[in-house]
């Protein structure tokens, strides 16, 4: 049977060392994390207040008029337990200045705007916090595609992006992360009664188990089904990852001179740092 | 004989070479404040790693008039280096090189002979391949240089092992990867693994000075070693952080460990030799053909 188990004192040691390194790299101390009171984003706060402290941690709470009260709850009582600063600023101002010009706005568009509007809080509070935004998107959904460009996707950098679901929640369970948030179904809390699993159609047990051997082992799609995935499930994983690979890179440029962004100049973000 | 060798496991500042002389002068003083006779940084100690197009804005000649190097030899006067850096060729070709640096002469310089081309890595796209696998005399006996992907490949030290080499002096910048349920990542099980067995196929001194710190998302995992001809662990460095490890290496064991476990003396490297002719020969007729 497929094993995705990993060792988390170990994950703990690189990725907070990660946290570490980027930030001082760019100059800061400290960081921003929209928190939701999920288990990504409270796993992200958890990771940045150990490698940086909760005095240089900010979570920001971004609820709107929809959101479920639990998620509030959730967040703050993962505030509380780990020491870390907060703000709350309500999105639904801003986000309804938008939501109201479209009576018959259906519910993916108004969840892309929910997770847009809240990008620019968490960005205006970076400049505000005088911190870079870590982000808290994981490995499946990463490379399911199921996320909001430019929305919860936006981060200055990512300590959870190799990280699949089911491991994530091993780490979080393991750095002590309050039993309330670990048990609740995943849910990206844009209208009520969404959850991720009924969205997307499938588990993240099942489907970390499938990207597991399609991505980190290599398998072919007829690999995976001869290990035991139905070839219906195959097939719609591989096509959802294909047709979502744009959310992934950098807007292609056409190229035209000798040396174009993206293709010929070539250089880490840690570049002189 | 006593060989007390010092690892300075280090990160770097990516592409200034500036700082990392400086670093690779702090730490040089204080090996030589801690009596240590030979100091060994990591591959590409003066660059750091992932230079991609910065390559040729950090690239130095392997001559002693380079302001770099200069400062280096001096410092070469109280304890020989092995020092990393891209050296460019008289045909303005890069190479990763390491240069070891004994009494204000550059007394040897590898090129990087694997330039790993696949996965995380592109070096084959920035750099040129060495051509040679050669061991030198240091005042303390014959040793051989390799970077990296070098020894993930067999043949290198085999062929430094036959050119006499006792003593190995292993060079990475190794970008952790494989986190399974073990408390190693599989690529640091993997390198103290291979690195254990050389030291005990060889009966040599194995020596492993590798990179600390990150660039971008890559992070490189330390772990510094030097096993002994019987193959045990004489010294390792921490994971994951800047360390400068120091070991004394007795270097009669070499005799000891001999006299008990003959390999070099029983090696038939003429048997390879036409073992390896036959399958070259053999390999040149069938190209192209099916089998």
């Amino acid at each position: 049977m497929v094993n995705v188990e990993i060792n988390t004192d170990l994950a703990r040691e690189i990725i907070t060392g990660f946290i570490r390194s980027e930030i001082t790299r760019a100059g800061l101390q400290r960081a921003v994390i929209g928190l939701s009171g999920g288990l990504d984003s409270s796993l992200s706060c958890m990771l940045t207040s150990e490698a940086l402290g909760p005095e240089n941690t900010l979570a920001v709470l971004m609820p709107y008029k929809t959101s479920s009260p639990d998620s509030l709850e959730h967040a703050q009582l993962l505030i509380d337990q780990l020491g870390i600063q907060s703000i709350t600023i309500p999105i639904t101002p801003m986000a309804d200045g938008l939501i109201d010009q479209f009576p018959d706005m259906d519910q993916v568009r108004r969840g892309n705007i929910m997770a847009r509007m809240r990008m620019i809080v968490l960005y205006d509070q970076s400049k505000v916090f005088n911190g870079l935004v870590v982000g808290t998107s994981n490995k499946t959904e990463i490379i399911l595609g199921y996320t909001t460009l430019y929305g919860d996707s936006a981060c200055a950098i990512n300590p959870l992006g190799d990280l699949y679901k089911t491991q994530l929640r091993q780490l979080a369970k393991a750095m002590g992360m309050p039993q309330v948030i670990l048990d609740k179904p995943p849910t990206a809390d844009l209208w009520a009664g969404q959850t991720d699993e009924g969205e997307l159609g499938f588990t993240y047990a099942e489907v970390d188990k499938l990207l597991y051997l399609l991505v980190d082992e290599r398998y072919s799609p007829a690999e995976c089904v001869e290990a035991g995935f139905s070839l219906e499930f195959v097939d719609k994983v591989v096509e959802r990852i294909r047709r979502n690979h744009f959310k992934r890179v950098l807007p292609p440029i056409a190229k035209l001179s000798n040396r174009t962004v993206g293709y010929d100049f070539l250089y880490l973000r840690d570049w002189g740092t | 004989m006593k060989l007390k060798i010092a690892l300075a496991q280090i990160n770097t500042v990516l592409g200034n070479v500036q700082r990392n002389l400086a670093k690779h002068l702090d730490y040089a003083e204080q090996a030589v404040k801690q009596g240590a006779d030979l100091l060994v940084f990591p591959e590409l100690s003066l660059t750091g790693y992932v230079l991609q197009d910065l390559v040729p804005s950090v690239a130095r000649h392997a001559d002693p008039a380079d302001p770099v190097l200069a400062k280096l030899l001096d410092v070469s006067q109280s304890i020989d280096l092995v020092v990393g850096f891209v050296e460019e060729d008289v045909r303005n070709r890069f190479h990763i090189s390491a240069a070891y640096l004994s009494d204000h002469k550059i007394l040897h310089v590898h090129r990087k002979v694997y330039l790993p081309t696949y996965g995380l890595f592109d070096e084959g796209r920035f750099f040129a391949e060495g051509d040679r696998v050669q061991a030198f005399h240091t005042r303390f006996g014959r040793a051989g240089m390799l970077i990296c992907e070098d020894f993930w490949h067999a043949s290198p030290p085999y062929l430094l092992w036959l050119d006499g080499a006792d003593l190995f002096l292993f060079t990475s910048a190794s970008p952790g990867r494989g986190l399974t349920s073990d408390p190693k990542l599989s690529t640091t099980r993997w390198v103290e693994t291979i690195n254990q067995a050389y030291a005990g196929l060889f009966t040599s001194f194995v020596v492993h000075s590798n990179r600390a710190g990150y660039e971008d998302g890559l992070h490189f995992w330390g772990g510094s070693t030097i096993f002994n001809p019987n193959g045990e662990l004489l010294c390792q460095a921490p994971y994951h952080r800047e360390a400068l490890c120091l070991a004394e290496l007795d270097l009669n064991q070499l005799h000891r460990t001999r006299a008990r476990l003959p390999l070099l003396r029983d090696e038939r490297a003429m048997l390879v030799q036409r073992e390896l002719d036959r399958i070259l020969d053999v390999n040149a007729h069938t190209l192209g053909k099916e089998t």
